[in-house]
């Protein structure tokens, strides 16, 4: 899962399940029935589970893009000089 | 978000979360419920009224005690405990509750009720101030919700008096 589907992930997996305990609340009020309610959110919570949790293609739609090992090799880590430790130890 | 474990972590506590507050709100919402049950008791006959070797009165009674307690129930009530308690005050206690009879109403449909009854448990005063006593049938109920608080109110039906020569 790249990074843009994890934040969809989360944010669909919040918004899931405050829709359902709403609409839960909403149908076991109406219809009296405190079962439905807890039928209908569990209903909302196996849904949410099996869009969220799997590792789905939709939520790797944005892959990083690496650099190539070759594009490393032109511009290598600079080196750390020994002037500047002489001085970091100097201070000391 | 990164893994399966800490996805499926993260929607259960959220979801268990979000059921708690859904469980909140439904006790919440009985308080809108304004019950208005009735009850209406009547003694069909003294069947005992006595002196106790150990000095204390005691009555038997046969009771037909009608009540409509259907008001009550809420979508959140899982069942409504009632109890028929004899109250009245003697120069030794300012309050004495004797409980006469009680039932459990698992459901709306069975809190519509009339029964005839001898009282299920005995009426024993501690003394002996039962003759010409006058005294309330109160109904008190406790009505036990799915989640939440436990609602508990009473109904007194006064004007019973006892008669003045034990039987």
């Amino acid at each position: 899962m790249d990074w843009q589907g994890q934040k969809a992930a989360e944010q669909l997996m919040q918004i899931m399940l405050v829709v359902f305990a709403i609409a839960a609340f909403i149908t076991g009020y109406i219809v009296g029935s405190f079962e439905l309610m807890i039928y209908v959110y569990a209903g909302g919570v196996v849904l949410t589970v099996l869009t969220t949790i799997p590792n789905w293609p939709f939520f790797n739609r944005h892959p990083l893009k690496w650099l190539d090992p070759s594009e490393a090799e032109k511009h290598p880590k600079p080196q750390v000089t020994s002037s500047v430790l002489k001085k970091k130890t100097s201070k000391k | 978000m990164h893994s399966f474990g800490f996805r499926a972590n993260a929607l259960l506590t959220f979801s268990l979360t979000i059921l708690a507050l859904m469980c909140a709100i439904a006790s919440l919402s009985d308080n809108f419920n304004s019950p208005s049950p009735t009850a209406t008791v009547q003694i069909l006959s003294v069947n005992r009224f006595q002196r106790k070797s150990s000095g204390d009165d005691e009555v038997g009674f046969t009771l037909d005690i009608s009540a409509d307690l259907q008001s009550l129930f809420t979508w959140n009530t899982k069942q409504v405990f009632a109890f028929l308690a004899a109250e009245y005050s003697t120069p030794k206690n300012s309050l004495n509750q004797v409980s006469l009879w009680d039932g459990i109403i698992p459901a709306k449909e069975n809190a519509k009720f009339s029964i005839k009854t001898k009282n299920k448990y005995k009426f024993i005063d501690q003394g002996s101030n039962l003759r010409g006593r006058d005294f309330n049938m109160t109904l008190h109920w406790h009505v036990m919700p799915k989640t939440g608080k436990m609602f508990a109110d009473k109904l007194v039906l006064p004007g019973f008096r006892l008669p003045e020569s034990y039987r």
